[in-house]
């Protein structure tokens, strides 16, 4: 559907301006998975404000934009057993490869990272992997 | 001040362009991992969208200091380490499983209703947890 890709043609402009900004900005690498680990586990007590208002942003657009847009559907499963083994393989495997999509993805792969590059092929070919699996062998998702 | 200002402005940015790219929408995120069904090629306009702004950002930070100060991100290390290859395994099997990265999880945790809310608990205790297993990973390695 060309709609849809020239919504995510433009929303990914916003993302990698918002990446820009942070970067030119406050100096720093905008992952997600980083920015939100490093207050969990504590190792990024030393610039929490940053971090929480960063967070705050990212919440509250999505409301703030509602009359605009409308309100967003994730269609995400209700299967908790799912939900709890995926957030838990998210939240593990973001923040012992030290990525995810938007800093390993978007900030490492702008920035020709070896890394970045190697942390994406993984976890896309995992991710391809996993929804054959569930889906087209296991029918569980 | 000004890099809390800075973080709630490219929040806000990441958070909207996520929710308009359609990427708070795990069907939208499934159907590109899904190469054996109805592939949706939209993830690509959003990651090919949001590395244009990111690859000039980083060209400009070439002599340049960030605005609030300090330095720009040291040049990542080029070693390819065992927690970066298992952490992308793990993270995006996560990823297939449920549709959601920790971006688009924060994203949608004031739109998404419960089912959110679930994945984002486990996804925290996941993030809480990972620097045990990271430590026994490099320490291996």
């Amino acid at each position: 559907m060309p709609t849809d890709w020239i919504m995510g043609l433009l929303g990914g402009l916003m993302i990698g301006l918002a990446g820009a900004v942070f970067l030119l900005g406050n100096g720093r690498v905008m992952g997600a998975s980083g920015i939100l680990g490093g207050l969990v586990d504590g190792s990024g007590r030393g610039n929490a404000r940053e971090r929480l208002w960063f967070l705050a942003g990212v919440l509250v657009t999505p409301l703030l934009f509602i009359p605009l847009i409308g309100r967003g559907e994730t269609h995400a499963s209700t299967n908790v057993i799912v939900l709890i083994a995926a957030g838990l393989l998210v939240g593990i495997g973001t923040r012992v490869a030290n990525g995810c999509t938007s800093g390993h993805g978007v900030c490492g792969i702008s920035r020709l990272s070896l890394r970045g590059i190697v942390a994406t092929v993984f976890y896309i070919g995992a991710g391809g992997l996993t929804v054959a699996l569930m889906r087209h062998v296991l029918g569980v998702i | 001040m000004k890099r809390s200002v800075l973080a709630l402005v490219a929040g806000g940015l990441f958070g909207l362009g996520l929710r308009i790219s359609g990427m708070t929408d795990t069907t939208k995120v499934q159907g590109w991992l899904d190469i054996f069904g109805d592939w949706d090629p939209t993830l690509a306009f959003v990651m090919g969208g949001a590395i244009v702004p990111m690859f000039i950002a980083w060209r400009f930070t070439e002599g340049r200091t960030p605005l609030v100060g300090g330095d720009f991100p040291a040049p990542p290390e080029p070693k390819i380490g065992r927690p970066l290859v298992v952490g992308s395994v793990l993270f995006g099997m996560g990823w297939g499983l449920a549709g959601l990265c920790p971006g688009p999880a924060i994203a949608s945790v004031g739109f998404g209703g419960w089912p959110v809310w679930v994945f984002f608990a486990a996804m925290l205790l996941g993030m809480l947890i990972a620097p045990k297993l990271r430590d026994a990973l490099d320490s291996g390695a």
